[in-house]
């Protein structure tokens, strides 16, 4: 057992009081550990601790939250080698709702708005439509976003524009729809992404890229469709 | 009175049997709210990993049949063969409409089938009833489960269905003749109560394995559904089934999925023997769950467990070589890097039986209608509720699930019931008159905690029972284990009463969500108990020490428990397909 310092965020509107950072000592052995856990142990001491967590392996997206100053899942982040006291604080620049939990509206209307299904207008074949494993291959670091918010909220250029700018999640989904062989939207996608704000507001600045939980790039993939925008203009 | 919104269905769960049936209502043009008490990504299909389960024969030559013959074997014969039939001919055209949906699959290299659906081997499936090891299991790479419920929330979004995210749903509605009339549900952001009015009410609340210790699922997993069908009067079924999946990690329980083995890795004991092959001479590491779990135990148990306790086995997959698995394992070559602190791609994963999956649940008929003995029968169907999903019990899985058939169970039942309701909905035009009683019954839920209690806390009551199941519900049970372990369980259902919550607040109280989960948690461990203590006899993953056999002589029928005085009944198992001849019951060896 070793004692665990932490910082947490603690905000109740209800209270009418402004947000604090409380101090908080824990009895926890840490190794092989994560946030969660000590977020949960926690809560059992003082349960009014409000947090989102579901699959608690870093598959569903629930607790994204920033940790060292750093976005990340709790559930897969390691006690061990984390500064202390561990400072952790809601997604940056989305409005709180308690504690650690924050109001995603804004992020998942820019997931709705880049029409996040496949499209294909063709009748439907008996079987499968046919995709090469070398087509299909394209879509890996596309397919696998748990919607977490970690990057968006890392972005500098979301920041600015939160309400215009996409954010570099919804454009890995974009891009995840435009790359797929069996999707015919492609042009009307880029309409949609032709634009200031939309998409241009990207300025690379990869913050988003380094601290994506699943390994996903969605620089990357932005640059993808501003090559292909550059490519149809010719 | 609380503030109302009124709809055609409304689904309460936003998993895959959830979201396939509201498609299937959205695109009729009816009204349809899903209701789910996370945002619909974060349920528990995200987490599935190896595939779902259809003769595409893409691989190797298939059939449905073949299909229907593994599951009805794998259930060790309590699955009924009706749905089974129903649920196995549907499978390819339920696969391929999710590939129309845009499902992601992985695709073969290569070959004849070039460009076509992924398929690979899971344990419990042949060619020919009970021949060759058949690869019928379709697959987005390890990721199968977020695949389709990303694919399945995206054809929702461009249906047009209205969402209720982070909403919990409390109880059901339901008036003097028995007909459900909606859910009243608590909107955790405000704190506020809701009255959901529908003529149509599906239940997709997904598992409950959370009333164990060591569990595969996610903490969300607290049979919320099981707990408002129990209190609405209604029956459990066949609660005596948990499939314990053999390959968990040790503690945490995070799944290294079936695929593993179906890839080509296998189990070594202590002395790193591959031990399967004599437990199942032919089917090796790819026997049926209930078998490897079992040799498992008896290995842990003979002393030949791995590490320093002796508590677990070894799965090795590093002889498939890093290519492949990072091909084709990327998301357990992660979970095994940070839960075990192993890379399988050096070294083998420290794995044991870890409790995965509900068999049993809220019984229903084939079109997704849940059914009770009311007055005229076992199985009457009661009126405007279904249900669909590992939530129901329908029941295609009867005594142990074979991989890969959950999936396909969401989808085609799903589909089923969201088809049957169109018709309901069709035949009852009108919305029945509220009772005042239902919303009263479910607000007084919400009060109870509100009130200052005595020093009982939630997270220690829950605890306790997870160590009860654990303990005396395992991979094997006995009777002196199991009467025992309800004295134990009574004793902390007696504390429930002088629990409290410290949390006063409205706003996203999540305190209060744990107390309303544990609410529904201890009567599912309860039914467990008492359905594992009446079943006097082995079948699938009910393993008796003290009756080791299979008795079809007695047992060849599904147990029924009410909430009320513990009360258990029994229904005959339906031994006849749709079309087919039946498969009859025999013994069970892999
Ligand atoms: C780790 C793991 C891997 C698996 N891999 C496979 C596999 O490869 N193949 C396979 O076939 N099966 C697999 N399974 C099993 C399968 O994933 C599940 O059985 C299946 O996903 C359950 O789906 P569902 O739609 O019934 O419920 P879930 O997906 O669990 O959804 C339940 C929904 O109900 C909602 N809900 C619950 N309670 C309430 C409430 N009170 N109010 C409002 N909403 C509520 C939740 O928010 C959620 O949206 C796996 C299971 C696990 C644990
Ligand atoms: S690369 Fe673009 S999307 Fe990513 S953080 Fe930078 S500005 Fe934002
Ligand atoms: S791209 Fe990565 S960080 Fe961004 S939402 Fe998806 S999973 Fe999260
Ligand atoms: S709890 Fe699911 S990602 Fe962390």
């Amino acid at each position: 057992m070793a004692r665990l310092r932490l910082r947490i965020y603690r905000y109740d509107p209800e209270s009418g009081a402004a947000p604090v950072m409380r101090d908080y000592e824990l009895e926890i052995d840490p190794r092989g550990r994560m946030v969660l856990d000590a977020l949960l142990a926690l809560k059992e001491l003082d349960d009014s601790l409000a947090f989102r967590r579901s699959c608690r392996e870093g598959v569903c997206g629930s607790d994204g939250m920033n940790i060292n100053g750093v976005n990340a899942l709790a559930c897969v982040t390691p006690l061990e080698g984390l500064r202390q006291p561990i400072e952790i604080r809601p997604l940056p620049r989305l409005p709180v709702v308690r504690d650690l939990i924050v109001d995603m509206s804004q992020f998942f209307q820019h997931y709705r708005a880049v029409k996040p299904y496949l499209i294909n207008l063709d009748p439907e074949p008996e079987n499968e439509r046919p995709q090469s494993a070398a087509e299909r291959a394209e879509l890996d670091g596309l397919w696998e976003c748990i919607l977490c918010g970690c990057c968006t909220t890392a972005c500098p250029s979301f920041w600015w524009n939160p309400d215009r700018f996409l954010g570099p999640a919804a454009l890995l989904q974009a891009c995840r729809f435009i790359t797929d062989s069996r999707d015919q939207a492609t042009d009307e996608r880029l309409d949609y992404l032709e634009d200031r704000y939309r998409l241009f507001r990207c300025h690379g600045i990869m913050n988003c890229v380094e601290v994506c939980p699943k390994g996903l790039n969605p620089t990357a993939a932005i640059g993808k469709i501003k090559k292909l925008l550059v490519k149809r203009a010719l | 009175m609380i503030p109302k919104r009124t709809f055609d269905a409304v689904i309460v769960g936003g998993g895959g049997a959830g979201l396939r049936a509201a498609l299937q209502l959205a695109r009729a043009d009816l009204k349809v709210a899903v209701l789910s008490k996370v945002f619909p990504t974060r349920s528990h299909t995200v987490s599935a990993q190896g595939g779902i389960t259809a003769a595409l024969g893409n691989v190797t030559e298939d059939h449905w049949h073949w299909h229907m013959y593994d599951t009805v074997k794998g259930s060790d014969y309590l699955g009924d063969q009706d749905a089974i039939e129903l649920m196995c001919r549907n499978a390819a055209s339920a696969v391929y409409e999710l590939e129309h949906m845009g499902l992601p699959f992985s695709r073969l290299e290569g070959g004849r089938n070039a460009g076509r659906i992924y398929q690979r081997p899971f344990g419990g499936q042949s060619q020919r009833y009970g021949g060759e090891q058949a690869v019928r299991t379709c697959a987005a790479a390890d990721r199968t489960g977020h695949a389709l419920l990303h694919t399945l929330y995206q054809r929702n979004i461009a249906a047009r269905t209205q969402f209720f995210d982070e909403f919990f749903a409390l109880d059901l509605v339901r008036d003097a003749e028995g007909y459900i009339l909606g859910v009243v549900a608590l909107e955790i952001e405000t704190g506020e109560a809701w009255l959901i009015e529908a003529r149509a009410t599906l239940l997709a609340t997904g598992g409950a394995a959370r009333v164990f210790r060591h569990s595969t699922n996610a903490l969300i997993n607290t049979g919320d559904g099981l707990g408002m069908a129990l209190r609405a009067g209604l029956p459990l079924e066949d609660m005596e089934f948990w499939q314990f999946h053999p390959t968990g990690i040790p503690e945490v329980g995070c799944l290294m999925t079936e695929a593993c083995r179906g890839e080509g890795g296998y189990l070594v004991n202590r002395q790193g023997e591959r031990f399967m092959p004599r437990y199942a001479p032919h089917a090796q590491d790819l026997a049926s769950r209930d078998v490897v779990s079992r040799a498992i135990a008896e290995e842990i148990e003979a002393g030949r467990g791995c590490g320093e306790h002796g508590d677990h086995v070894c799965l090795k997959l590093d002889h498939l070589g890093a290519a492949l698995i990072q091909e084709r394992l990327p998301g357990i070559r992660d979970l095994s890097i940070r839960f075990a602190g192993v890379d399988p791609v050096h070294e083998a994963i420290p794995v044991t039986p870890t409790v995965h999956y509900m068999m049993g649940g809220i019984p229903t008929n084939l079109h997704g209608q849940v059914v009770a003995p009311v007055r005229y029968g076992p199985e009457e169907p009661v009126p405007g509720l279904y249900a669909a999903g590992e939530c129901a019990c329908v029941s295609v899985h009867g005594a142990n699930r074979l991989g890969g058939n959950s999936l396909l169970d969401l989808v085609v039942f799903g589909r089923a019931a969201g088809e049957h309701m169109i018709e309901y909905l069709r035949e009852n035009r009108y919305p029945r008159a509220l009772p005042r009683s239902g919303v009263e019954r479910a607000l007084e839920r919400l009060a109870r905690w509100d009130r200052p209690g005595g020093d009982e806390r939630v997270p220690r009551l829950r605890e306790d029972m997870q160590r009860i199941l654990q303990r005396h519900c395992g991979v094997y049970r006995r009777e002196d284990l199991l009467e025992e372990g309800i004295g134990k369980l009574d004793a902390v259902g007696a504390r429930l009463a002088d629990a409290a919550i410290e949390d006063r607040g409205r706003l996203f109280n999540t305190a209060r969500l744990e107390a309303l989960e544990l609410e529904n948690l201890l009567p599912v461990a309860r039914a467990t108990l008492v359905c594992a203590l009446a079943r006097a006899e082995s079948r699938g993953a009910h393993a008796r020490e003290d009756y080791p056999a299979r008795d079809d002589d007695h047992w060849l029928r599904h147990s029924l428990y009410f909430l009320a005085g513990d009360q258990l009944d029994y229904k005959p198992v339906r031994l006849k397909p749709l079309t087919v001849e039946p498969f009859q019951p025999k013994e069970r060896s892999y």
